[in-house]
C-alpha cells in the first residue's frame, strides 16, 4: 500500500534527539520522516497546518495494561490502542499480568496475534520474571527474549525470593535483557490501602508505608550492582526512592526509572471522601514526595513518565474502598497531564518533556522511536498547547473509565496523532 | 442556623456552629423524652431504615427508639457482608432500600468509608452508624453532650481518651468533635495502638496513664477488642488492666469529680474495674439516655435538609 505524503506546517518542532526547538516544516514520506526545516515547494497529499502548534515525537508508553487477554470486559488490545491514539501515544509495553501470563513463548505467540490483529499502534511484548508471576520459578528467560520480548517483569508484585531475583537479573543480563521492576515488599505494605500516616489514620485505613516501596529499591539496586543487570524501577512515588536512585546513577549502576502522572499531580490528601479512583498501588504519596517526584523529573533522576494504565471495571471500583481494585487508566489523559502540571509551570522545558515520554522511554526499550530525526520512523504527536479541556468519563475510549482526573481541566489538547506515517487520530 | 447537610458521615468535616447546633437541638428533644408523653410528630410519615452490617444492638436499638419518638416508622435490617464478588453490592442494597421509598438510611459497616459511598450515590438521607475505625459521629455526639451536661462546656477541659486509638472509630469522632470545641484531648495507649501523625489534630500522646488521669476533667475509655488483633500488636488482656486499666485506686489520683466515660459494652475487668465502671464518677448510663436525645437531633435535622441532591462533599 503506497502511504500518503503528509506535510506538517509551520509548528514548533521538539526534537530531543540533538535538542532541537525551532519553528519549520516535516514531511513524511513512506512511514518516514523524509524532509524537516523548510518544506516548501513539496507537495503533499495532506497538509497539517501546524503554527502555533507543538510538533513532537508521539510518546512511549512503557507501562500499560492493556488486559488482553483475560480481561477483556475491562480493556482489549484494541480499545486500549485506541485509547492511546486519543492520548498521543503510539507506542506501549504490555504488562504481561494477563490471563494466561506472558511467561513462555508460546504465550507471546498468542499475544503477537491478537496484537497483530487489532491493535491500532505498536504493542511491544514484555514477559514475567517468574512462572505464571507467582514468585516461585524463574521463566525461561532467554526464551522469551529470542520470541521478542523486549523485557521482563512481574508488575503487581516484586518477586521476594533474594536468591531466585539474583538468578533472574543473571539471565536478564546474560541475554541482554531489561527487567523491570515493581518495587513493593508485601510483608510491609501488607493489606493496606492508603499511604500510611495522617491520611491513613484519618480514614481509618490501613496504610501502605514508604517503607515498602523504597527498601524494596534499595534491595533491586543492590542486586543490579551485583549482577550488572539493566533496571527500571516502575511507578517510583516517594522521596527515598529517588534518592536510592539518584546515588545508583552516580554509581553508575544501570538503572533507570519512570513515574506516573498521579504522582506529580495528586498526594494522599486526594483520598480523603474515599474516592475509589484514588486508590492505586504505589499510593498517593504525601506533598513533600510530590514535589522530589517533580524535582526528580526536572534533574532526569526519574527519566519516564509512563501512565501505569490499569483499566478496571465499575463493579470492581464502586465497592468499599479497602475492598476495591488498586489502579487508574491513564493513556488519555498522561500528555495533556503532564504539560498542565509539569510544561506549563515551567518545571519542565517541551524538550525535556519530550525525552520523558517519548525519547528516553523509547531508548530504555532499545527501540528507534522518540525522535524527529530525518529517517526516522514517523511517530509523531500535534498539540494544541493552549486548548484547555475537561476530562469527562463518557469521553474515554478506554472500556473503563476510573480515572483520578475526571472533571479537571487540563491544558494541552493533542490534536493529531501519526504513526507508521498515517493520521490515526485527529481531533 | 439552617441546616444543609443531607447526610451525617462524620464529624472532620463539621463547623463548630453545627456541632453547637446539633447539641442544641439534642438538648431540647431531652426536655421531650423527659415527658410523660415522649413522643413528637416530627417525622411523621418518613422510613428510616437501620442497616446494620455489624451487630450493634446498643447503637441499633438507641436509633430505633430516637426514631420511634420522632414519630417515624422504622425498619431494621440485619445485612452480611458478602464475601464473595458476585453478592449484592453495597450500593446496590442501598439502591433497594431507596425504591422502598425510605427516606433515612442509618449504616453500620465494618469498611471505612461505606457510608460515605453510599451518601454519594443515594438521594435518600444517610447516617452513619460507624463505619470501620473511621468515624461514629452520633457516638462522640452523645460523649459531647454528656460531658457538657455534666461539667457546663467543653472549651479548655481536659478530655483524656484511653485505649486502642488506632483501631477506634469512636476516638476519632471524639477528637474531632472535642478539639473543634475547645477541648484539650490526651490520647493515652499501649504507643503500638497509637495511630500515626494523629498528632496533626492537635491532641498529645502519652502511654502513661498516671499523667493522663493527673489533669483530666473527663476520661473516655474506650473497649478493647482483643479479638481483632490480627497482627498480634495487643498486650494481653491481664497486662493490659495492670497498666491501662482504670481501678477506684488509679481514679485516688485524678481529680475528685473527674467524669468516666464508655461507649460500651464494657469488657469489666479489662479496661475499668467493676467498681469504677459503677462508681460515684460514672455516667455511662446517662450516655445511653443522651444518645436517645443526639440522635432524635441527627434524625431530625438531616430530614430537614432537602433530599435528591448530591452528598456534601466531605
Ligand atoms: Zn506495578
Ligand atoms: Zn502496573
Amino acid at each position: 500500500m503506497a502511504k500518503k505524503r503528509i506535510l506538517i506546517k509551520g509548528g514548533r518542532i521538539i526534537d530531543p534527539d540533538g535538542d532541537f526547538d525551532q519553528i519549520g516544516d516535516i514531511l513524511i514520506e513512506d512511514g518516514l520522516i523524509s524532509h524537516r526545516g523548510d518544506a516548501q515547494g513539496s507537495s503533499a497529499d495532506t497538509v497539517i497546518e501546524a503554527k502555533g502548534k507543538i510538533v513532537m515525537p508521539a510518546m512511549v508508553d512503557m507501562h500499560v495494561h492493556l488486559r488482553e487477554p483475560g480481561r477483556e470486559d475491562k480493556e482489549t488490545i484494541a480499545s486500549g490502542t485506541t485509547a492511546a491514539l486519543r492520548g498521543g501515544v503510539t507506542s506501549v509495553l504490555a504488562m504481561p499480568n494477563t490471563n494466561p501470563a506472558i511467561d513462555s513463548p508460546e504465550h507471546i505467540e498468542l499475544l503477537s496475534q491478537i496484537i497483530k490483529k487489532t491493535a491500532h499502534i505498536e504493542v511491544l511484548i514484555c514477559g514475567t520474571i517468574t512462572k505464571k508471576r507467582e514468585g516461585l520459578e524463574l521463566s525461561d528467560i532467554t526464551a522469551l527474549k529470542k520470541k521478542g520480548a523486549l523485557a521482563i517483569t512481574d508488575d503487581g508484585s516484586s518477586v521476594d525470593d533474594l536468591e531466585l531475583m539474583r538468578k533472574a537479573f543473571q539471565e536478564a543480563k546474560k541475554c541482554g535483557l531489561l527487567v523491570i521492576c515493581h518495587s513493593e515488599d508485601k510483608k510491609l505494605s501488607g493489606d493496606g490501602a492508603v499511604n500510611l500516616g495522617f491520611t491513613s489514620t484519618r480514614l481509618g485505613l490501613k496504610g501502605i508505608s514508604k517503607e515498602s516501596e523504597y527498601k524494596r529499591v534499595a534491595r533491586d539496586v543492590e542486586l543490579a550492582k551485583e549482577t550488572g543487570a539493566r533496571i527500571h524501577i516502575a511507578h517510583v512515588s516517594c522521596k527515598e526512592s529517588i534518592e536510592i536512585i539518584a546515588r545508583a546513577k552516580q554509581q553508575k549502576i544501570a538503572v533507570s526509572a519512570e513515574t506516573a502522572p498521579h504522582y506529580f499531580t495528586l498526594c494522599d490528601q486526594a483520598v480523603l471522601g474515599f474516592d475509589t479512583n484514588m486508590k492505586m498501588n504505589p499510593p498517593l504519596r504525601g506533598k513533600e514526595d510530590l514535589e522530589a517526584i517533580k524535582e526528580g523529573l526536572r534533574q532526569g533522576i526519574i527519566d519516564a513518565i509512563a501512565s501505569d494504565h490499569a483499566p478496571h471495571a465499575s463493579s470492581e471500583k464502586d465497592i468499599e474502598f479497602d475492598r476495591a481494585a488498586f489502579g487508574v487508566i491513564g493513556l488519555e489523559t498522561e500528555l495533556a497531564v503532564a504539560i498542565t502540571e509539569l510544561v506549563e509551570p515551567g518545571i519542565l522545558s517541551w524538550l525535556q518533556l519530550a525525552k520523558a515520554v517519548s525519547y528516553n522511554p523509547a531508548k530504555i526499550l532499545g527501540i528507534d522511536k522518540g525522535k524527529l530525526s530525518v529517517g526516522s520512523p514517523a511517530e509523531i504527536v500535534v498539540i494544541s498547547p493552549d486548548q484547555e479541556w475537561v476530562v469527562r468519563k463518557e469521553a474515554f475510549l478506554s472500556k473503563s473509565k476510573n480515572s483520578c482526573f475526571l472533571e479537571k481541566k487540563l491544558k494541552g489538547q493533542v490534536i493529531y496523532t501519526i504513526h507508521q506515517g498515517q493520521v490515526k487520530w485527529s481531533l | 442556623m439552617r441546616w444543609k447537610r443531607k447526610d451525617l458521615l462524620d464529624l472532620e468535616s463539621l463547623s463548630l456552629q453545627e456541632l453547637e447546633y446539633i447539641l442544641t437541638t439534642a438538648a431540647s428533644f431531652k426536655e421531650v423524652t423527659g415527658r410523660q408523653i415522649k413522643k413528637v410528630p416530627a417525622l411523621r410519615g418518613k422510613t428510616v431504615v437501620n442497616l446494620f452490617y455489624e451487630p450493634s444492638t446498643r447503637t441499633r436499638v438507641s436509633f430505633e427508639v430516637a426514631a420511634k419518638r420522632l414519630s417515624a416508622d422504622v425498619i431494621n435490617i440485619a445485612a452480611e457482608v458478602s464475601s464473595v464478588k458476585k453478592g449484592e453490592t453495597l450500593i446496590d442494597t442501598g439502591k433497594n432500600i431507596e425504591a422502598l421509598k425510605a427516606d433515612i438510611i442509618v449504616v453500620r459497616h465494618s469498611a471505612s468509608g461505606a457510608a460515605a459511598m453510599l451518601a454519594r450515590h443515594l438521594k435518600a438521607n444517610v447516617i452513619n452508624a460507624g463505619d470501620g475505625w473511621h468515624e461514629h459521629p452520633t457516638q462522640a455526639l452523645l460523649d459531647i453532650f454528656t460531658l457538657r451536661e455534666k461539667l457546663g462546656r467543653i472549651e479548655g477541659l481536659k478530655v483524656s481518651i484511653i485505649g486502642d486509638i488506632a483501631h477506634s472509630r469512636v476516638a476519632r469522632s471524639n477528637i474531632w468533635g472535642l478539639t473543634k470545641m475547645g477541648a484539650k484531648v490526651t490520647l493515652c495507649a499501649p504507643l503500638m495502638l497509637i495511630p500515626p501523625g494523629i498528632e496533626e489534630t492537635g491532641v498529645k500522646v502519652t502511654d502513661d496513664l498516671d499523667q493522663a488521669l493527673s489533669e483530666a476533667d473527663a476520661i473516655n475509655v474506650l473497649r478493647m477488642q482483643f479479638e481483632r488483633d490480627e497482627a498480634g500488636a495487643f498486650p494481653k488482656a491481664w497486662e493490659y488492666f495492670k497498666t491501662f486499666g482504670i481501678t477506684e485506686e488509679r481514679l485516688q489520683k485524678a481529680k475528685k469529680d473527674i467524669v468516666v466515660m464508655h461507649p460500651g459494652p464494657i469488657n469489666r475487668g479489662i479496661e475499668m474495674s467493676s467498681e469504677v465502671a459503677d462508681g460515684v464518677n460514672s455516667v455511662i448510663l446517662e450516655q445511653v439516655t443522651n444518645g436517645i436525645a443526639v440522635r432524635m437531633a441527627v434524625l431530625f435535622l438531616v430530614a430537614q435538609a432537602k433530599n435528591g441532591k448530591k452528598a456534601n462533599s466531605n
